[in-house]
This record gives C-alpha cells, sequence and structure tokens, in this order.
C-alpha cells in the first residue's frame, strides 16, 4: 500500500530592532516586538488555527486514518506562547487524537549542527524536552533547521538516539534515486533518511495558485492520481511544506483549504493511506544508503548552505557568534542564555545573503549585517563582563567546579569535623 | 554634439560624462561624432571624434588671409576648414563683440555674463547648422540647449538633449527663473530628453512639465582607470573617512560633520577628512570647531588630478551625502579603488549600485552606524571593497552609448 505522509514545518524569524553602535553597552533589548507580534497574530488567524482546524476534521471524518506530522522550532513555540497561545492549545487538541507526530529540531532553529556540536546537542535535547513538557510525547524523528543534513550531522543524530531524520531531494545527492523509498544514513544502517518529495510538495507550497502553472488549477483528485500512477514499488511520498503555505501563501480564496479536506477521501478511493514519519521508517524496506559529505539544504536549486553562510558577511557574523559559545555555555545569567538562542537563528545570516535574503525586511544585505553585529558586539560585551576574558576556557571551568563544588565540601568536612569532635568527646 | 567641457580641462562632471560617453558610442563603430565646446586647449584626446572649438568658428564675416588664419589658429584647426565655416554665416551678427577672425572669444569655464556666453554660443551653432552635414543634434546640460533649439530650427534635424543636472539639483529648491526658463525650453522644443537618472527624470516629468514617454534615463559609466592597482593604501593606526567634491549646499557637507561626530563620541582610531573647496567650507570648520572635533577632522582644500584618486585609495571609506544629486560620478571613482562608499538615497548613481551603502541624506544616525560598521568590522569593508570594485567594473559606457543610439534610431525613424 502506497501511503502520503505529511509534515507542516512553523517557525518564523525573529526581527531585530533597529540597533545603532551607539546603543552597544547601553541597551541590551535587541528585538522588534510590536513586528512579531503582528506577524504571529496574522499567521495565527489566516493560517495555523483554520488549518489546524481543518487537520482535526480530516482526522474525525477519516476516522484517524489522515496523519501528520510537525516540527515547530523552540523559538515558534515562545512566540506562539506569548503572542498566541491558542495555537498551542490547538496543537494539545490535536496531539490527543494520536494522528500527529511532533518532531525534533535544534531549539534556537540555528546552524549548530554545522557549527558547533556540543551546542547542537544541547538545543536538540532542549527542544525535546520543551515537546515533552508541552505535548506529552517525546520526538524519536530528527529535522533539522533548514533540512541540513549530511553524514556527520546523522552520526550526531544517531548518538543522540534518533531513527530518523528527514532530508531534502538533492539532484546530486539522489542522482537517478527516487525519493519515494527509505532509505539511510551512509554507514549508520539504523538511522534511516525519509527525503522530500520535491515536486509534489513545490505544487502545493509554491503552484497551487499559478494560473500560469499547466497543471491550474490542481484538485486533490489530480494529485492522487499522480501517487497513485507512481511505480508500485514507491511506497512513501514525503509532501513537506511550511505551515503558512496553508492560508498564507496560498490564500484561503485560492481553495487551498478545501483541496486539503478532500485529499482523504479521494487517497482511500484508490487505497492510498497516511502514515507518519517514525511509522514508516518502522515498516518500510530500506532502499540503499545516501552518501552526503557536504552540508545540503532545502534551499534552491543547489539545496546547499550558501545563502545563509555563502559570503564573507555571513563568515564574520558566524565566526564571531560561535567563537564564544562554550564560554557562554559557562554562563548562568537567565537573559544572556536567552539572547544566545535568538542571535543563532538561521534568519539573519539569511538576510545577509546578497543572492537570496528571502524574508528580509532590510533593504540590502550590509544593512542586515550592521544591524546584526551591533547587537551581537553588544552581546560580546555582556559575554565578557560575566568573567574576565584574561582566563581561558578550561582555567574558567575548573574555577567555577570549585565555586560550585564548595557548599558540598564545606558540608563534608563538617560533617567530618562534628564525627572526630563526637570520637574526642567520647575519648574524653 | 555641443558640450561645454571636455577633458584634460574640466571643471565639473560634465566634461567626464562627455567624455566617457563619446568613447562608448564610438566603438559601435558607425557612428560619426563632432564635439563643440566652447574653448578647447588642442590637448584633447581625438582619436575617436573630432573636437570643434566655437571660439574658432567666425560668426561675423571678415576678410583674412589664409597665413594669418594658419598663423593664429592653425594648430588647432585648418584654415581651410575656417574659410569653409565662414560661408555658413546668413545672419548679421555686428552686435556681438569679435576679434579679428570675426570669432567670439569663449572663456570655456562658468563666467558671471554665463548668459551673454550661452547666446553667443547659440550664433556659433546657427552657422553649423547652415554648413554642415549632420543626421541628429545632441546637447548636453542646459548651456548648450539653446545652441542645440537653434540648429533644430534651422536645419530641421532631431535634438536629443541630455539632463546631466536641473537648477533644482543645484538650488535645493530656489531656481533661478532664467535658468529655468532656457531648460524648459531647451526641454520642449526637443525630440526626447535623456536623463542621467530615473531621480532627475522625475524633476523633468514634474517640474518642468514633460510627456514622460519623451524621457528616458541613460545612467552614466565610469571609464575604467587603467592605473587602478598603482594607487596604494598606507598602512595607519587610525581609519580615514572621506568627503570630496565642492562644498556646497548641494553636497550636504553639514551632514557629514554631524555623522563625524556621532562616531566619535564613541570610537577611536577614527579621523575625518572634507577634501575639496566651496562656499561652505568656512562653515563647515567652524561647525567641526563647535562640535569639538577639529582634532579629528581635517580640511586638504581643492585636489586635482591624481591627487583625487590618491586621496580616495588612502580612504578607508568615501562618503557622499548630497541633498540632490542627478547621477554623482565620484563613489563610482571610489568604489574603483577599493574604497567602501556610503550615499545617499538622493543621488542618482544610488539607483545603479548594489554594494554601497544608501542612507538618506539627512539620517546621520544612519549614516554614523554605516561608517561604524565599516570600519569595525572587517567583512564589511572586505565585502564592499571586492565586491563594490567588481561591480563599477561592470557599468560600461558602451552599454550606455548603446541606449542612446536606440534613442537616436527611434528619432530619426518617427
Amino acid at each position: 500500500m502506497k501511503n502520503i505522509c505529511f509534515y507542516f514545518q512553523i517557525h518564523q524569524p525573529i526581527r531585530l530592532k533597529k540597533y545603532r553602535f551607539f546603543e552597544i553597552g547601553q541597551d541590551h533589548y535587541y528585538y522588534d516586538d510590536f513586528q512579531t507580534e503582528e506577524k504571529i497574530r496574522a499567521l495565527a488567524e489566516q493560517s495555523y488555527l483554520p488549518a489546524n482546524r481543518i487537520i482535526a476534521e480530516m482526522i474525525r471524518s477519516s476516522n484517524g486514518k489522515f496523519k501528520c506530522a510537525f516540527s515547530i522550532s523552540g523559538i515558534a513555540l515562545e512566540q506562539l506562547e506569548q503572542y498566541a497561545p491558542e495555537v498551542i492549545d490547538s496543537f494539545r487538541e490535536l496531539a490527543k487524537t494520536g494522528s500527529i507526530e511532533f518532531l525534533a529540531e535544534p531549539y534556537a532553529h540555528s546552524l549548530s549542527s554545522v557549527f558547533d556540536t556540543d551546542e547542537f546537542e544541547m538545543q536538540v535535547k532542549m527542544h525535546a524536552d520543551k515537546m515533552e513538557n508541552l505535548f506529552g510525547k517525546r520526538p524519536t524523528v530528527f529535522r533539522n533547521a533548514e533540512l541540513t543534513y549530511s553524514d556527520e550531522i546523522g552520526e550526531a543524530v544517531a548518538k543522540m538516539g534518533f531513527k530518523a531524520i528527514l532530508i531534502e531531494e538533492a539532484k546530486h545527492i539522489m542522482g537517478w534515486k527516487s525519493p519515494n523509498f527509505v532509505y539511510a544514513h551512509s554507514h549508520l544502517s539504523k538511522l534511516k533518511l525519509l527525503v522530500r518529495n520535491l515536486k509534489l510538495s513545490e505544487d502545493i507550497s509554491l503552484r497551487f495558485s499559478h494560473p500560469s502553472w499547466h497543471d491550474y488549477p490542481l484538485t486533490a483528485e489530480k494529485f492522487i492520481s499522480w501517487i497513485a500512477s507512481a511505480p508500485a514499488e514507491e511506497k512513501i511520498f514525503n509532501v513537506w511544506m511550511g505551515y503558512e503555505s496553508l492560508g498564507m501563501v496560498q490564500r484561503p480564496e485560492s481553495g487551498i483549504f478545501d483541496f486539503l479536506k478532500a485529499i482523504p477521501y479521494h487517497a482511500m478511493e484508490k487505497e492510498i493511506g497516511f502514515t507518519l514519519p517514525s511509522e514508516a521508517v518502522k515498516k518500510q524496506e530500506v532502499a540503499g544508503s545516501l552518501f552526503v559529505p557536504f552540508p545540503i539544504s532545502w534551499w534552491g536549486h543547489e539545496k546547499e548552505l550558501s545563502p545563509w553562510t555563502g559570503n564573507d558577511l555571513q563568515h564574520e557574523a558566524l565566526d564571531k557568534l560561535y567563537s564564544v559559545s562554550e564560554r557562554v555555555r559557562m554562563c548562568t545569567d537567565k537573559p544572556l542564555l536567552h539572547d544566545w538562542l535568538m542571535l543563532q537563528t538561521t534568519d539573519h545570516f539569511r538576510f545577509m545573503s546578497h543572492k537570496d535574503a528571502f524574508g528580509t525586511h532590510y533593504e540590502t544585505a550590509y544593512e542586515a549585517f550592521m544591524n546584526y553585529m551591533n547587537v551581537l558586539a553588544d552581546f560580546l560585551e555582556r559575554v565578557n563582563a560575566q568573567y574576565p576574558s584574561t582566563i581561558d576556557n578550561e582555567e574558567l571551568n575548573e574555577l567555577l567546579k570549585t565555586i560550585n563544588h564548595q557548599e558540598k565540601e564545606i558540608e563534608t568536612l563538617e560533617n567530618e569535623l562534628k564525627k572526630l569532635k563526637a570520637r574526642k568527646a567520647k575519648v574524653v | 554634439m555641443f558640450g561645454w567641457e571636455f577633458p584634460p580641462h574640466i571643471l565639473g562632471g560634465l566634461g567626464t560624462a562627455s567624455y566617457g560617453l563619446t568613447k562608448g558610442m564610438a566603438e559601435q563603430g558607425d557612428l560619426e561624432l563632432t564635439f563643440v565646446i566652447p574653448k578647447p586647449h588642442g590637448d584633447e584626446d581625438q582619436s575617436f571624434l573630432k573636437i570643434m572649438g566655437a571660439c574658432n568658428i567666425p560668426v561675423v564675416w571678415k576678410e583674412n588671409s589664409w597665413e594669418h588664419v594658419n598663423y593664429r589658429i592653425g594648430k588647432i584647426m585648418h584654415p581651410d576648414e575656417y574659410f569653409w565655416l565662414r560661408n555658413g554665416i546668413k545672419y548679421d551678427y555686428n552686435r556681438i563683440y569679435t576679434n579679428d577672425l570675426g570669432c567670439v572669444d569663449f572663456s570655456g569655464r562658468y563666467p558671471d555674463n554665463l548668459i551673454e556666453e550661452i547666446s553667443n554660443y547659440e550664433a556659433v551653432a546657427s552657422v553649423l547648422a547652415h554648413q554642415m552635414d549632420f543626421d541628429i543634434i545632441h546637447s548636453h546640460d542646459w548651456l548648450t540647449y539653446p545652441a542645440g533649439v537653434f540648429a533644430k530650427h534651422i536645419s530641421g534635424k532631431p535634438l536629443v538633449i541630455h539632463v546631466h543636472a536641473t537648477d533644482f539639483d543645484r538650488s535645493r529648491g530656489q531656481v533661478n527663473p532664467t535658468v529655468y526658463s532656457i531648460e524648459k525650453r531647451g526641454m520642449d522644443v526637443a525630440d526626447h530628453i535623456i536623463t542621467v537618472s530615473d531621480l532627475t527624470r522625475k524633476t523633468v516629468i514634474e517640474k518642468y512639465h514633460q510627456d514622460p514617454r519623451k524621457v528616458t534615463t541613460v545612467h552614466n559609466a565610469v571609464e575604467p582607470l587603467p592605473d587602478a592597482d598603482t594607487f596604494t593604501k598606507t598602512e595607519r593606526k587610525d581609519k580615514v573617512v572621506t568627503f570630496l567634491g565642492r562644498i556646497t549646499m548641494q553636497k550636504g557637507p553639514e551632514y557629514f560633520v554631524e555623522a563625524a561626530y556621532k562616531v566619535l563620541q564613541k570610537t577611536e582610531g577614527v579621523r575625518f577628512v572634507m577634501a575639496g573647496s566651496g562656499d561652505m567650507m568656512p562653515a563647515m570648520i567652524e561647525l567641526a570647531a563647535k562640535r569639538g572635533i577639529a582634532d579629528k577632522f581635517h580640511f586638504t582644500g581643492f585636489l586635482k588630478g591624481r591627487q583625487v584618486h590618491e586621496m580616495l585609495a588612502e580612504s578607508d571609506v568615501y562618503i557622499m551625502p548630497s541633498v540632490s544629486e542627478p547621477f554623482g560620478i565620484s563613489p563610482l571613482e571610489a568604489m574603483q579603488v577599493g574604497t567602501p562608499s556610503i550615499i545617499s538615497k538622493q543621488s542618482g548613481c544610488a539607483e545603479i549600485l548594489t554594494h554601497a551603502i544608501k542612507t538618506d541624506y539627512w539620517d546621520i544616525d544612519e549614516m554614523a552606524d554605516a561608517i561604524y560598521a565599516i570600519v569595525k568590522y572587517p567583512a564589511m569593508y572586505k565585502s564592499l571593497r571586492n565586491l563594490g570594485r567588481e561591480e563599477v567594473n561592470n557599468i560600461k559606457w558602451y552599454d550606455a552609448g548603446l541606449k542612446v543610439r536606440t534613442i537616436y534610431d527611434e528619432v530619426l525613424n518617427r
């Protein structure tokens, strides 16, 4: 039986406010909350909430046969908690149906998987904790920010105990291979890879309402018939997109919600089912392994990381940021640790791209860089103010251990002292 | 073509643009260009066009021997040409003061009796229009519009005028009615109007009430600098931020001083240089002193020729906060020698540059922020330097020339 694996992603950029260099050292609040609130409210009302309602209805009317997965970045969860808590409630309701799976990802939607493995592990754990906390279940399948993946990242993720990773259909990796199979990591056969079906995904997320597209208008019947007519041995069809595609990118008046609603009916008619990533990797045979020596992402045609890490501006910003990661992790100042996460989201670096600064609110890449660097300069000053920069990390770590263990040490020594005194008293 | 300046003897950007454009157009191969200027010095580069001096073209019939003419102007123009042109005198210009050859002594500069020079230039144009054979008339800037208009009326050939600036740019809105009327008449009569930026195009349409269909933008380009590598940057302790140009109201020098003040409040190791001269220079010296930054703020006076590029190359940042700049070639020159540029959004060149920082001319906070970023964050400097140089090297006069050619073809086939 063929299965469709729907997966939706939620993440929104954090907007930094205009932060001039003369504010460095004066102002430690970096965010444009007004803009973020407006964006999140609009998304919640036009996309997340109506889409959740439709999906709940689809699950109900198909008797739980319809299933789909979500991943929500830690940053997005915070934004939702603050500006649209009803979306969280609505996801909780969905989670209760059992037809929903939540995936893990690095909390800050960061590139830490490429730049700092320790940070990466910390963030994945942090995100998994949060998901468990909110929705009662710990994720077992992983997707990285921007679907970044390489063999090395795969190893790190496997080490953390995940069973599968979602990756992009990158032509230079797949070659003639079809995305409609389950694959495995290059040498860790236990780690499964699910590959996005680029065409089917973008038919909905990008082309759905394009009158000039030759398959316009797209109906559920047509969509399902494409899957039905695929070779019989192709079992899994991964249709993945940003959740805002439903209702925001593709407006309600385009018929996107009705399209979605009609999918289960037509699928069942053709005996096509739905599956969750964790089920799919359990049920399906592995068709082969994929070698990914260099990181891939879900961007453009090239499917690599250049829109985030491709130019000098991005190099400098990332270098400066990750140069202090070890030091930051030794800090205990809560606002500082929170800012550390907020400054890592991939969007900041995307906005510095000369060729594709998707979603930017800056006029130029240079403006994005200037603003970010001013904020980062202030942040770095705060990091330096925590502990003197003359002490190197190792030494500091030792000192911190000593300080933190001081109390315990005193306690044990005191106990010892008491015992000795008591003994002495006996003797006397 | 009627122009007012041609290198090497130039007073502003007009001469540079005239040279670049004509050179780019000559590359097309099937254009024969004659460029009239009031007073050539004889050392102009005539390899790709013919330069004619209005000061050697007779407007009043005077009898002279071949030898005398040869003695007087032989090194610039052949005497036979003088006698041939003399046949083009059809009107009585005895009211004009002329020399022994019947020619007008043009200053070729921007003298106090500029309006008179403009009208004398018009008289010269009438002689040329009667005597010469040409397909199209092209007038550069308002000084030559009357000449172009008269030539059009005499010859019936189409007139294209090239707006390098309008009086609205020069005067921050306080236009001189005489200049305005000359500009307006030129535009009204022209068959097509070329502007150097969309900003100027907008002014032409809105302030001079021209039909938008008649106005086309052809952005200026920049001549490649063959010896760009010979300009080096000396290693020094302090970063240098430079303003270079006429210190006049149009160029917004006071915003530069204010931005410098903002930067210096927070930053060590930056110096500011105001290069050039102009009527606002004393006021700027005073302003720098009043802000208490005179120890870090330097004036160089007027720079010329190689000094300009040297100054640009030695700088870490070039800044042009012009209030209104029809095009503005100097940021392109700065970028050629690898100096990052900050330009005002009110400059025409902002329309074609990606790797330069653009701010509003009045936004000194933004300007200060950009200066700070370039001197403090190495990637900013490196990106702007490398990508900027690559970008300007791809802005070619040849392409601008092709656009002008399209306009020519269109007016000729109408």
